[in-house]
């Protein structure tokens, strides 16, 4: 009986860790202060291409109603002539847009998330794949970036 | 004289070679080393913290802890992780590069690593289970579902560098062994709520008692939760563009939800004049509830603001909101699931409200 329990909960595991895999969300937490880490984010998705939409400061509306919170901002970017397809051909991604990353002080850390667009959206069409791939390699890159500048 | 030299000639062949292999395993380890701190940063520092201070997750610095968890213990939970508990399975990772993370933190310490033998322990599950709900159920919870709040980090209000883990969840049974268990019972962990239970007076049999219980877990296995939702909600309207906004606005205030702010999609990549004006985002946000989501999870920045879009295509309106249900899944949290479950509820009302 204990033979089968074990081999019940490995067999949870497998089919769970297909879900649960790690790059589901990507995180990175730099080593830097907020205030620098955020200028360097913006600056490194300026330099992959990307236009900035604009920044929701969470933790301004959080304290405003009374909550302690440290610095959280969600920053939304992407490029427009990719947006005007994505409308008008898979209106379905539509409240997805514009890409968005989330960005948070721990102590005199920074902590960056983005979940994997693929992996949210599993695109079936031949130029939406093409996009979201590239929006995955990207979003890679700028996380690559975004590790080594803890070091600069 | 002559003879040491002709031994010393003679040896060096076999000191060549040893001195090969110490350099190939040297550089084996500093292979291993920099390979662990690679993956380890790239993987786990955003929870753990870069030199295992902890954070969202456990910190693996902390002497009793490592004087407490073995190796096999490490590589499993990394293999693993905990489902619904939001550490990830790295199970797509290789055993050389999971051993090279466990390296890595075991460097974290100077604390030998221990090793426990694999034997299982046999006790009294029904007298383990009273003992249980009396001295373990008050942080790891009744049914060993371990403390709310996954999400809370040091940047928050919190009491504890550490929550108390969910014993009963399957990548916690699957490795820890019924030694590692009792090891931690015994032992308990400094700088941690976890307590000694020797010096809170039990016996050896009682914890073995304890164990026991906790293994029972294992009968009555958390179902894993799958996921096939669709990525969106969405309805349509016969009412035009405007007037749909106009009820968006009023929908979400009807269920306490502050409105934020309306902008164009396009808003911010083209100027102001050359927005297309006919997909428009009406964001809002319950404070009390997105503090109640950052103590669950930190990451439900991914979610934010609350947002619906109505946009008109084709001569159609249509209003259109992600669906958290599906969003959530990627997170690999049972708690969040919770939540999103409800606010799923809540995006599907406004949108109905919406759309009558």
């Amino acid at each position: 009986m204990i033979l089968v329990n074990r081999l019940f909960i490995i067999l949870i595991l497998v089919i769970t860790s297909a879900f649960a895999n790690a790059a589901h969300i990507n995180m990175v937490r730099v080593k830097n202060t907020f205030p620098e880490t955020m200028l360097r984010l913006q600056e490194v998705i300026k330099e992959h291409g990307y236009k900035l939409s604009r920044v929701q400061r969470v933790d301004i509306g959080l304290t405003q109603s009374g909550y302690q919170t440290d610095k959280y901002r969600v920053v939304f970017f992407g490029k427009h002539d990719e947006l005007r397809w994505i409308i008008r051909n898979h209106p379905e991604l539509i409240p997805y847009l514009p890409l968005k990353i989330a960005i948070y002080a721990e102590n005199r850390d920074t902590i960056l998330a983005i979940y994997n667009p693929n992996i949210l959206f599993e695109p079936k069409d031949g130029k939406l794949q093409e996009i979201i791939s590239r929006w995955e390699k990207d979003l890679e890159s700028i996380f690559k970036a975004m590790r080594e500048f803890e070091t600069d | 004289m002559k003879n040491l030299g002709i031994s010393f000639l003679k040896a060096l062949p076999s000191i060549i070679a040893a001195l090969g292999m110490s350099s190939l395993f040297l550089n084996q380890w500093a292979y291993a080393s920099d390979i662990g701190a690679e993956l380890y940063e790239q993987h786990c520092a955003a929870c753990h913290g870069i030199r295992g201070q902890g954070g969202t997750g456990v910190p693996l610095a902390l002497d009793d802890f490592q004087r407490e968890v073995t190796d096999q213990f490490l590589f499993n939970t990394i293999k693993h992780g905990r489902p619904g508990r939001v550490m990830p399975s790295y199970a797509m990772l290789g055993e050389e590069q999971i051993s090279a993370i466990v390296k890595h933190i075991r460097g974290f310490s100077n604390v030998k690593a221990p090793a426990f033998d694999d034997t299982p322990i046999t006790g009294d599950t029904k007298n383990g289970k009273s003992l249980f709900m009396q001295h373990c159920a008050a942080c790891h919870g009744e049914q060993g579902q371990g403390a709310a709040g996954t999400g809370v980090t040091f940047s928050r209000p919190r009491d504890y560098p550490i929550l108390a883990p969910a014993l009963n969840n399957p990548g916690f049974l699957t490795s820890a062994t019924d030694q590692d268990i009792k090891r931690t019972l015994v032992g308990g962990r400094k700088g941690t709520p976890m307590r000694s239970f020797i010096e809170a007076g039990l016996k050896e049999k009682e914890i073995n008692d304890i164990v026991s219980y906790i293994r029972s877990f294992e009968n009555n296995p958390l179902k894993p939760v799958h996921v096939d939702e669709p990525l969106v909600i969405e309805y349509e309207s016969d009412a035009d563009l405007t007037t749909v906004i106009d009820n968006i606005k009023r929908a979400a205030q009807g269920k306490n939800f502050r409105l934020i702010r309306v902008q164009n999609l396009d808003y911010g990549f083209v100027d102001e004049k050359a927005e297309s004006g006919k997909e428009v985002i009406i964001y809002f946000c319950n404070f009390k509830l997105l503090n109640q989501a950052l103590k669950v999870d930190s990451r439900v920045g991914l979610f934010l603001p609350c947002r619906i879009t109505a946009y008109e295509q084709d001569g159609k309106v249509k209003v259109i909101a992600i669906n958290p249900r599906r969003l959530s899944h990627l997170f690999n949290n049972n708690e969040l699931d919770r939540l999103c479950n409800e606010m799923y509820k809540t995006y599907v009302e406004i949108l109905e409200e919406a759309t009558f």
